[in-house]
């Protein structure tokens, strides 16, 4: 199972779990980001991390520890 | 009415008289909306000037409220905080789900909500919406920049959508004023109209599990339909809210309902997101008709620079350099226009007023104490003019995005960097810039810290003590020992703000990290009209707050120096006249009180005198000197018979020098630490949380910033002095 986390600019995929921390976990939702939603990883910021995602046509960040939690196909 | 919690739809709740519009035909009007949705510039648009600003009764949100007229008389328009949803999980969240159900203290339930959509991205929109929705008020929907929205070929039936979510939906576009009229005459017109509900159905089992918790609600004064948002709500959330901390029963009521919800094979985290983006998908398939995937936008290109592994930093650190230089070039030639000013105020007034007393009261005190405070203003307004433009731009969120790895290393948020930053400038308008911040604990351990960076008031005691007793010699073959000396300083505030951070995330302000969870929005070119009103009202807030304190300490401060009165000895020079009344006023013996604690750090009474009179604000160091040495309080840091008479000052019992270029470096690094600002303190106590919280925070501050001053003093000079430098 692919997490967020692995995927390399460019990559898309679809969600299939969601995981982590209870508040990061809640606060993606309220932004769209839940099982079935498709997202695609933009780019890493320069120093590596955080992640900027498009989620249903618009800018997300977050970061990698947050990212590890989210399983993706 | 309680075959609302299983599904069915009860006709809407007539409206009770609490809840008719009020009398004196005021129509009380809440705004609300995701953050970057043009909300701010909406209300500009409605209010015009006519706005106050201030905070929510005990927390630190900014209250923003404001007025019009149409024709059947006078609104008033609350500006809500941005938020994506009401889940009450922030201080935002919870002060916009207090004021829209009637708990706010101090607010009356509004008579309308005003819900801002993005129509270019109405999906995540849509949740905040469909909650607000539910909340049983009169709601009007302003479907904002449908002009943006079409540009990138989406096209949205406003009737469909109105049709959809049971509330009139008006098309605008903020900037230019567009839809503005239809917009008031719909806000006139809702309180009429059916109230909006929940549009869609959870599952039956979830349903059933939450009619005991909307019942605890409804019991406690809820109407139907808000305490069954709320129910939902409060499944997945960790903390009820403040605005429900009375009803009885509700807790355990909820764990019930989550083990149910979990009992039937579902999530409670996720059922109301699930539910309601469920619901969206649909509504967004009905009004939204796309024309075509349109190619990469304005921003995807900035981006690609401004976001680029290497391009990234380098826009980055050229934008901050550009703040930095033009805080110190740009604002110097106003700066001198704002100490001409007062130059021709204070000789006016001292030459229409007879000698004495209140001549020097005002000249001295007044003026002076205002002048010092106003001198500032230049370089505050440039500052949050760069800050306006970084915001509104959307530049803020990718600075935040880009330093994020940068400032977890030392335990603070990418938020933290432009306040840190702004600190060079002057501390007041940094901690203001805080507000950024969500945590609170993040908020805290930057606002701890930010005096330590080396803000502008310093510069006139580095230039004056590096000038007077720091060789220019060449170092390094190209460096100038001067130069390195006041980068040295700069450095020295910088890297100890960053550590001491770092050591209060890991003790007192211990927490868990926060996510980094930011929506990175559209650039925007900046509107004027928004820039010219926040920029305004940050720089009253700072006259307003801090040039009281300063002013009344400064008038203390010219009263201890000029009490009690010593009439001069026969045949004493002016200036020895001069010294003789310091020496005997309060402020002398003060400054020779306290002789023996500043004794250890190489220093006599007189610098004792310029350290206690500059707690006002640093730069009152380098006046107070002037003064003792006698020539003449409007000394500055040019004046070169102030650095004669500094050079050639004895110790009068040992005769020796009393600076050496040892005690003035041990000064500087002390100036470095101490908190020798009034203006700061009092932005300190009231930012984090006024009253004695705020005081607290800020004598602690206070107090552990001399601590350090005085031991890293002590530590340049008797170790210095153990190395025989001194």
């Amino acid at each position: 199972m692919k997490k967020l986390s692995d995927l390399s600019p460019g990559d898309r995929g679809r969600v299939k779990k969601m995981g982590g921390e209870p508040e990061a976990l809640r606060r993606l939702m309220e932004m769209g980001l839940m099982r079935g939603t498709a997202v695609e990883v933009v780019r890493r910021a320069p120093l590596g991390d955080p992640l900027e995602v498009k989620v249903r046509g618009f800018m997300l960040t977050l970061r990698r520890s947050e990212a590890e939690h989210i399983e993706v196909e | 009415m309680q075959e609302a919690a299983v599904g069915a739809i009860p006709a809407p709740p007539a409206p009770s008289p609490a809840e008719a519009p009020r009398g004196g035909g005021v129509l009380h009007v809440a705004l609300i909306g995701n953050p970057n949705t043009g909300k701010s510039t909406l209300f500009n648009a409605l209010t015009g000037m006519r706005q106050r600003v201030g905070n929510y009764s005990g927390v630190t949100v900014e209250r923003v409220e404001g007025r019009y007229r149409d024709d059947q008389g006078a609104v008033t328009i609350i500006d809500l905080p941005g938020t994506y949803s009401l889940s009450a999980s922030s201080p935002d969240e919870e002060i916009a789900l207090a004021v829209l159900t009637g708990h706010a203290p101090g607010i009356d339930r509004p008579d309308v909500a005003v819900v801002v959509l993005d129509a270019a991205n109405l999906e995540r929109n849509l949740f905040l919406t469909s909650q607000v929705l539910e909340l049983g008020l009169p709601t009007v929907v302003a479907l904002n920049q449908v002009d943006a929205a079409e540009a990138a070929g989406l096209r949205i039936d406003a009737v469909e959508l109105t049709m959809e979510l049971g509330a009139p939906v008006v098309p605008i576009v903020a900037t230019r004023g567009e839809g503005l009229d239809v917009l008031k005459s719909a806000i006139r017109k809702a309180p009429g109209l059916d109230r909006p509900e929940r549009r869609f159905e959870l599952p039956a089992e979830a349903a059933a599990a939450l009619k005991p918790v909307e019942q605890a609600l409804v019991d406690a004064g809820f109407n139907a339909s808000a305490a069954s948002m709320e129910a939902l709500r409060l499944l997945a959330v960790q903390h009820v809210g403040k605005h429900l901390s009375g009803v009885p029963g509700l807790e355990p009521a909820v764990a019930t309902a989550r083990a149910e919800v979990e009992a039937a094979g579902l999530m409670p985290t996720s059922l109301e997101a699930e539910s309601r983006y469920g619901w969206i998908g649909g509504v967004v398939d009905s009004c939204v008709t796309r024309a075509g995937q349109s190619g990469r936008t304005i921003t995807d290109r900035i981006d690609a620079v401004a976001l680029h592994r290497v391009g990234g930093p380098l826009v980055f650190i050229a934008l901050m350099a550009l703040v930095f230089q033009s805080i110190f070039t740009w604002a110097e030639p106003m700066i001198g226009l704002v100490e001409g000013l007062f130059g021709i105020i204070s000789s006016a007034v001292g030459g229409a007023i007879p000698e004495g007393d209140l001549n020097s009261l005002l000249v001295e005190g007044v003026i002076a104490g205002v002048g010092s405070v106003l001198v500032f203003l230049p370089q505050i307004v440039i500052l949050f003019l760069f800050i306006g433009i970084l915001e509104d731009t959307g530049y803020m969120a990718r600075a935040a995005f880009i330093m994020d790895r940068f400032m977890r290393s030392v335990g603070l948020h990418g938020r933290s960097f432009i306040p840190l930053l702004s600190g060079y400038a002057c501390a007041v308008p940094g901690i203001m810039a805080t507000r950024t911040i969500e945590s609170r604990k993040d908020r805290l351990a930057t606002i701890m810290v930010l005096p330590l960076m080396s803000c502008s008031a310093r510069i006139p005691i580095y230039a004056l003590l590096i000038g007077t007793f720091i060789p220019p010699v060449v170092v390094g073959g190209i460096f100038n020992l001067q130069g390195v000396t006041l980068l040295a300083m700069y450095l020295l505030g910088t890297v100890t703000a960053l550590v001491v951070a770092s050591l209060f995330k890991r003790t007192l302000l211990r927490g868990q990290a926060r996510p980094m969870i930011m929506e990175l929005p559209p650039y925007r070119l900046p509107r004027l009209k928004s820039l010219a009103l926040s920029v305004g009202h940050r720089a009253s807030l700072f006259l307003k707050k801090a040039g009281t304190v300063i002013l009344s300490l400064t008038i203390i401060l010219w009263a201890l120096a000029t009490y009690p009165r010593t009439e001069p000895a026969p045949g004493m020079t002016d200036q020895q006249a001069q010294e003789a009344q310091l020496a005997n006023s309060a402020l002398g013996r003060v400054g020779h009180a306290i002789e023996p604690l500043v004794r250890p750090l190489g220093y006599d009474w007189k610098i004792g005198v310029g350290i206690v009179s500059s707690f006002a604000a640093r730069e009152v160091f380098v006046s107070t000197m002037g003064t003792i040495y006698g020539v003449g309080s409007d000394a500055d840091e040019g004046s070169s018979s102030l650095r004669e008479r500094l050079r050639g000052e004895r110790h009068g019992s040992s005769g020796a020098l009393v600076y050496t270029p040892l005690v003035a470096v041990g000064l500087m690094v002390f100036y470095v630490y101490a908190m020798m600002c009034m203006s700061t303190i009092a932005v300190v106590v009231r930012e984090t949380g006024g009253g004695w919280t705020g005081v607290r925070w800020a004598a602690f501050q206070f107090g552990w910033m001399l601590a350090l001053a005085y031991g890293s003093a002590l530590l340049v000079y008797q170790g210095g002095r153990l190395l025989g430098w001194g």
